[in-house]
């Protein structure tokens, strides 16, 4: 408790993030809290007595919290033009914080859920606490509170480096981490109160997302006019991908939550499209969301990291070029394998299935290009817990490209759809590719970001990495075993021609499964407590005297005038 | 300002290219690249030729095998319902006593019977059809409305206290609750109640109460649990003098019954299930019962 209390003044200099504001910021800030402020209010007068009230409650309060901080630090000194000689972290190290807290609570929703399926009573009779409702909260948790903050804070981190420029003001890189938090609050929160759209993976409703588009659009800015000023003749590879990550997930996010109101004081609305064109437009957003959110942006971080971290060349050039136009262009037609067998005509199954056949051979090429680039560097990958992580991401994510192809067969979706492979499917790409890559950059970031040496402990590093290892595995192999069973069990008839097993058989068939994939997610959820711990504990280290990455700063704002011209 | 260098490792020269320490071989996409590009194409452009694959308009290319994937479901439930049929056109057309005197016949029936239990009846009865607290134990002689295989069939097929027209319906009243009985009253019928599964009740029970409790029969409870309390399947009253218990059979649980009064529903099946399917069931269940005897 004294250490807490010891270094919470601590963290808030760290925070300290209204003195790093121009004066012009501040003021701009204060207007922007007070419009937040004024929805808030409205929101809460007008959805009185619907959860949009308990919404704008959440808003108004977070504006004030906000316009309070804001305030306290109005008369500081405005910061000196010494900042525009260092890169602007500060967003990333908080984005890299919220992305802990995050996974722990997203982690341990998804475990709650797992053990509920195999102990139907850890509900304790609440209505917020029923699978239903904690299901999105994991999701959500885990997809844009964890993965949505380790792509922000890391993609500032990437942009600025790898263009040589400092972000282009302090305040919008602030807007955007905290508005986009603002949003997965409103989301899960939401969800317990029952507001759902009953899209997956876009259950917020109208008004969160229209926020989120706000929010998103600043983000995409924030990268026009930080490349637009950089150093660098080329755009690196990362910034590629980060940007086809923040430019088509707006495009999916805006098209699929097209929707009316029922009122403006309700929070329920209905799609703009039903029916087939309904399922159709979601899982072209869905099969997207995973393309650009979980693939394309976490390729960017691997293709920052994992060549820093190894200290070798990108095996090849040429190879990222295919590989990126490969992956953007095809995975836009997958979608519709969501779909197979399904009222949504025939042919628009074929294309899907046979452009997701065609998608695994750019994926395997970016999987590839990640793994050759290790070669020269085996002996960092057996010695480094760290780069081990980022290794093991791009196995899994070969993995699960390929393991994508094939389930988006017609004849073998006929057997895997609605069945738990899929859900292990998902956790194979989510815990051993998302979450690897991602536990990889953070503890490669965290001593750079706090210019430590290194993080507190190397063994809890391993630890972790063989925690998440060992949950990943459990996880997913159980999920295959119950959900083969499981599409085995539905699909066999008996003598009579009726069908063999009534559902509830298949249930009892799978509850060891159950129980197995339970433990495989505890195991992954107790790694992450560890990564916790050992991140607090590198950044509560002393100072060292000085950053240890060489020449880490900005092309001076002044010394140079537009970027130079590719040399080809 | 791009400066080439030679890679030491691979021998591959470098890109120039370098951004934060990061530089970029210049290696040839590996052929096998390009070979399973043109693979996966090839075997894309052979699938739309067969298949149903790109859209025209108001319109679309049929493939060249004419596969259309709603005639294959059309066609697989019409075989399957002619394969089928060998059974079921029997099990519609033919008499309850019939069908149970054909021993290949009820194999179907146990075959399927078991598995339109467990998709609609386990819910409530429990998969093993030995009911719970509230729903009633199907495996044993105890039938509230029949437990012929007629009387099953249209127990399953308008329901009990349903929104069916023709509806079973019952009620157990409130006699407490709604002062139809005092409160000794009550404690002396539910001792009575008690004795006739459980003589060892009555001798608990001072001889006055028990007749007074049997004079609380005799006047309120008779008309539909009958004047032997064997209950009466016509109006659904329950045997009061077996074992079995759908509230539960202590003197607690009875009390609570005749307090409160009792009114259980069952959902009615006709337009959920087939005839056909209903007809499984009901000679499912009457085969059950014989089975556990």
């Amino acid at each position: 408790m004294k250490d807490i209390l010891r270094w919470l003044p601590r963290i808030a200099e760290c925070l300290a993030m209204i003195a790093q504001l121009t004066r012009y910021e501040r003021q701009l800030a204060l207007f922007i809290l007070l419009a937040l402020s004024i929805c808030g209010l409205a929101m809460a007068v007008a959805g009185t007595g619907d959860p949009l009230g308990v919404h704008g409650a959440i808003v108004l309060l977070a504006a004030i919290a906000g316009t309070f901080w804001v305030i306290s630090g109005y008369y500081e000194p405005e910061p000196s033009d010494d900042r525009l000689d260092r890169y602007f972290d500060d967003p990333s190290r908080l984005g890299i914080i919220l992305a802990m807290v995050w996974v722990v609570a997203g982690l341990f929703v998804g475990d709650w859920i797992a053990w509920q399926l195999a102990y139907p009573d850890l509900t304790f009779d609440a209505a917020w606490s029923s699978f239903g409702r904690l299901r999105p909260v994991h999701t959500s948790g885990v997809i844009f509170g964890f993965g949505g903050n380790a792509l922000i804070a890391t993609s500032f981190y990437v942009l600025q480096r790898t263009t040589r420029a400092r972000l282009p003001d302090q305040l919008s890189p602030w807007f955007v981490l905290l508005g986009y938090n603002l949003f997965c609050v409103i989301a899960a929160t939401g969800y317990l109160m029952g507001v759902t759209q009953s899209k997956e993976y876009a259950e917020p409703e109208w008004y969160a997302d229209i926020w989120l588009v706000v929010v998103w659009v600043t983000y995409f800015i924030i990268y026009l006019r930080t490349l637009v000023r950089r150093k660098e003749p080329h755009i690196y590879v990362s910034n590629w991908y980060y940007m086809a990550f923040i430019l088509v997930v707006a495009i999916l996010h805006i098209v699929n939550n097209l929707a009316m109101p029922v009122s403006l004081g309700h929070a329920k609305s209905y799609s703009a499209f039903s029916g087939v064109q309904d399922a159709m437009t979601q899982w072209w957003y869905g099969h997207n969301a995973v393309a650009f959110f979980l693939t394309a942006g976490f390729l960017g971080m691997m293709y920052y990291y994992l060549p820093v971290r190894a200290g070798r060349p990108i095996f090849s050039y040429r190879l990222s070029i295919i590989s990126f136009w490969g992956i953007t262009f095809m995975y836009m037609w997958a979608g519709s394998h969501h779909l197979h067998y399904t009222a949504l005509p025939q042919w628009v199954q074929t294309l899907g299935m046979t452009f997701s056949i065609m998608l695994l051979v750019p994926s395997w090429a970016s999987a590839g290009n990640a793994l050759l680039t290790l070669n020269g560097a085996w002996h960092k990958v057996r010695d480094d817990a760290v780069l081990r992580f980022m290794m093991v991401a791009a196995v899994f994510y070969g993995l699960v490209t390929f393991e994508g192809s094939f389930m988006a067969i017609r004849a073998v979706n006929s057997l895997s759809h609605y069945t738990d492979w899929t859900v292990g499917h998902v956790h194979a790409g989510a815990l051993g590719w998302v979450a690897m890559i991602t536990f990889g950059a953070i503890y490669a970031s965290v001593p750079w970001l706090w210019k430590r040496e290194r993080m507190y402990s190397g063994r809890l590093v391993e630890v972790h990495f063989w925690l998440a290892l060992a949950g990943t595995v459990i996880y997913v192999f159980a999920m295959w075993n119950s959900g083969i069973i499981q599409g085995l069990m539905w699909r066999t008839y008996n003598e009579s021609g009726t069908l063999a097993y009534s559902f509830v058989e298949s249930m009892v068939a799978m509850r060891p499964y159950y129980i197995a994939r339970a433990i495989g997610g505890l195991l992954f959820l107790i790694g992450a407590l560890v990564a916790c711990y050992n991140i607090w504990m590198t950044i509560r280290t002393a100072d060292q005297p000085a950053d240890q990455r060489l020449g880490d700063r900005p092309v001076p704002a002044l010394a140079g005038g537009t970027a130079p011209q590719p040399a080809e | 300002m791009a400066v080439e260098e030679r890679d030491p490792y691979t021998g591959h020269m470098t890109t120039g290219h370098e951004w934060n320490g990061i530089k970029e071989l210049n290696t040839p996409v590996p052929r096998a690249v390009f070979f399973f590009l043109i693979v996966t194409a090839l075997f894309s452009v052979g699938y739309w030729i067969l298949m149903p694959a790109w859209p025209l308009g108001v319109t679309y290319t049929k493939g060249l095998l004419g596969i259309d994937q709603r005639n294959i479901v059309t066609e697989s439930v019409k075989q399957a319902a002619v394969e089928r049929g060998v059974w079921t056109s029997r099990i519609e057309a033919e008499s309850f006593k019939d069908i149970q005197a054909d021993p290949r016949l009820m194999e179907r029936v146990r075959q399927t019977g078991r598995t339109l239990f467990g998709d609609n009846c386990a819910a409530c009865h429990g998969s093993n059809a030995r009911g719970g607290h509230g729903f009633p134990n199907l495996t044993t002689a105890s039938w509230l409305w029949g437990g012929d295989p007629e009387s099953i069939a249209e127990t399953i097929r308008v329901g009990i206290n349903s929104t069916h027209p023709q509806t079973r319906t019952s009620q157990m009243m409130a006699f407490g609750r709604d002062q139809m009985l005092k409160k000794d009253e009550v404690e002396n019928v539910v001792n009575y109640v008690r004795s006739l599964s459980d003589p060892a009740v009555a001798k608990d029970v001072p001889a006055a109460k028990m007749e007074a409790g049997k004079a609380v029969f005799a006047a309120n409870c008779v008309a539909c649990h009958g004047d032997d309390a064997k209950g009466k399947t016509d109006l659904g009253g329950p045997d009061l003098t077996d074992r079995f218990w759908i509230y539960g059979g202590d003197a607690e649980s009875i009390t609570t019954t005749v307090w409160g009064g009792r009114q259980g529903q069952m959902p009615s099946w006709e337009g959920r299930l087939s005839p056909l399917d209903r007809k499984i069931l009901a000679l499912y269940l009457f085969d059950l019962r014989r089975e556990q005897r």
